[in-house]
């Protein structure tokens, strides 16, 4: 299916990076937004409010996050694809109803552009430190999609295949911005609608008399029916059974949140976003996210002039963490360098993988600006030692 | 320097000055025609802090004809200022054989930077001159065309056209010509002889 072209902007435009994510929102066909604005994130709600009225849809300023990000997912058992964004503080709040989507199985799109923390922290500059939160924030076993934009051309391309996948795995999918990506601002090209994808919503073919709400296709993702085409349904937070009812035991507790970590399993194998570069004969390679990944390229260019064989490997789907590609390198090169706008977070996650069969150095930074180039350079050259 | 931004290495622009000025419209003109008009590269950001209008306001360009990977100006090699605290803020970070462009009348200099390119306008009383003080950022975007060459003007023209509304256009881009042509006078007067300085002395006593 393709874009409705009410909602994509098709052309080259001068664009930062909240505003591509708000164009991607709008061309993935989202057309209800529930928000608590919050630096530097307000610019993507701002132009959502500004656009909705033209192409059709509703934004709702929330009295606080906890609303907003409840509000979304009543939107989207109402029939929308929906979202919120938010930062920092904002995204704390947020985790009860992150845990809630990932249980009620509500496909929807969280937008974070991350700033640094804990607390208030720096709201104007940036940081990566909420990659960790994004996966396990809430609490309870779940699982989720992360993306990691380095661009404003990405924070459109990513957020349209984030509502895609979102609807693919009926799962909340965290688009993982940072300050720097979300208030860059660059050539960002927006294709015709009919060069976009779009993932539709899988509606239940059954009757309302015989369909259960949580009964699983054989890709162990439910269909979905929408508020007011006669499906009574029930939508609860508690573990729940095939039919959507409380059923708090054993062997149900066992089987839906089971199904739940499983359904992304095809995801985790083989469909992991990534972007390589000079891995064919890598020595070191050079694992990084987000705008970091920018700053490592250039360090990596500087290494190359030195003589060093390094290479790079971009995360873009952060969760599921690419573990496959970091056990199959982990296997041929000397060593891993994760530069990262925190004190080490997605390092742990390289060093699990990694097993011990290559060295893996943390390059961490508190955040309020990037890495200097240098920087990984220097951490390069010790991994080449 | 040669014109065309795919023969243009890294070339970092910092503008500065308060908020109201247009600041912001100016440098996405600038980034706008590098990266749209001519299809090079282009990356802009700017200095998010608690200013009000009226407060500080600085901006941040990068163009190349590859792609740009680190994010930041770190030391520019154009530096447009149009306050005095600007000036004295972004001044000393302006790269050894920079060019220095400053809104003349609203910053005063006792001693010229050795080493730099210097250029003044009085953008302010130009754009008064058009009926609309508020141009005088793109007054400074004409003016910056015709003194570092780097650009095509009429990508930047474009760029002009493509940023304001389609009411405030013809003025917009009779702002953009004014600037050019003082800006192209006066590189004309400084090749027959005068140096930067003398130039502009002759035009503040004019």
């Amino acid at each position: 299916m393709h874009a409705d072209p009410k909602g994509v902007l098709t052309g080259v435009h001068f664009l930062d990076g909240d505003h591509a994510c708000c164009e991607g929102t709008l061309a993935a066909g989202a057309r209800f937004a529930a928000g608590y604005p919050i630096t530097p994130s307000t610019e993507v709600v701002e132009r959502f409010a500004w656009r909705i009225p033209t192409v059709g849809g509703i934004f709702i300023q929330m009295e606080d996050e906890l609303a907003a990000s409840i509000a979304l997912q009543g939107a989207v058992w109402g029939g929308a694809k929906a979202f919120t964004v938010t930062s920092g503080p904002g995204f704390s709040l947020m985790m009860e109803h992150i845990g809630y989507a990932a249980i009620t199985e509500t496909p929807c799109v969280f937008v974070n552009v991350q700033r640094g923390g804990p607390s208030t922290g720096l709201p104007t500059l940036p940081a990566q430190a909420d990659m960790m939160q994004a996966k396990w924030g809430s609490h309870g076993d779940y699982s989720i999609i992360a993306l990691c934009p380095n661009s404003p051309q990405e924070c459109f391309d990513l957020t349209v295949t984030g509502f895609n996948l979102a609807e693919e795995f009926r799962v909340p999918v965290m688009m993982m911005l940072d300050e720097c990506v979300g208030h860059m601002t660059e050539k960002v090209v927006i294709p015709e609608s009919d060069q976009i994808d779009i993932t539709p919503r899988r509606f239940t073919h059954e009757s309302p008399e015989t369909f259960r709400l949580f009964k699983p296709r054989e890709d162990l993702v439910p269909d979905m029916v929408k508020a007011g085409d006669g499906y009574k349904f029930h939508v609860t937070g508690l573990t729940h059974d095939e039919r959507g009812y409380p059923s708090m035991n054993v062997e149900t507790q066992d089987k839906l949140v089971r199904r739940m970590h499983d359904k992304l399993k095809p995801f985790s194998n083989g469909r992991a976003l990534f972007e390589a570069v000079d891995l064919e004969d890598a020595e070191v390679v050079v694992v990084s996210y987000g705008i970091t990944s920018r700053v490592a390229q250039r360090a990596t260019q500087l290494a190359r002039a030195k003589g060093i064989k390094a290479g790079i490997f971009r995360i873009i789907s952060a969760w599921p963490f690419p573990e496959q590609h970091i056990k199959e390198l982990a296997g041929r090169v000397k060593a891993f360098v994760v530069p990262e706008l925190n004190l080490g977070q997605m390092v742990h996650e390289v060093e699990r993988h990694t097993a011990g069969r290559a060295k893996v150095i943390s390059v961490p930074h508190a955040g309020g600006s990037v890495h200097k180039p240098e920087v990984i350079l220097n951490a390069i050259l010790e991994a080449a030692r | 320097m040669q014109r065309g931004i795919n023969k243009l290495g890294l070339t970092e622009i910092r503008i500065a000055g308060f908020g109201g000025q247009g600041v912001i419209l100016a440098a996405v003109v600038i980034g706008k025609a590098a990266a749209i008009f001519e299809g090079g590269y282009a990356t802009m950001t700017q200095s998010f802090g608690p200013e009000a209008r009226g407060g500080s306001s600085a901006a941040q360009v990068i163009l190349s004809g590859e792609p740009i990977l680190y994010p930041y100006v770190t030391q520019p090699d154009i530096l447009v200022v149009m306050s005095q605290e600007a000036y004295s803020v972004f001044s000393p970070q302006l790269k050894p054989g920079g060019i220095l462009i400053v809104e003349q009348e609203l910053v005063r200099i006792e001693h010229p930077p050795q080493g730099v390119r210097f250029y003044g306008v009085p953008a302010t009383r130009l754009a008064e001159e058009l009926g609309k003080k508020v141009v005088l950022n793109i007054v400074m975007v004409g003016f910056f065309a015709a003194v570092t060459h780097m650009l095509d003007p009429d990508s930047l023209r474009q760029a002009v056209a493509d940023s304001v509304p389609p009411a405030m256009q013809k003025l917009n881009l009779q702002a953009f010509d004014k600037g050019f042509e003082y800006g192209a006078e006066l590189v004309h007067r400084m090749s027959e002889g005068g140096d930067a300085e003398q130039v502009l002395t002759l035009e503040s006593e004019a």
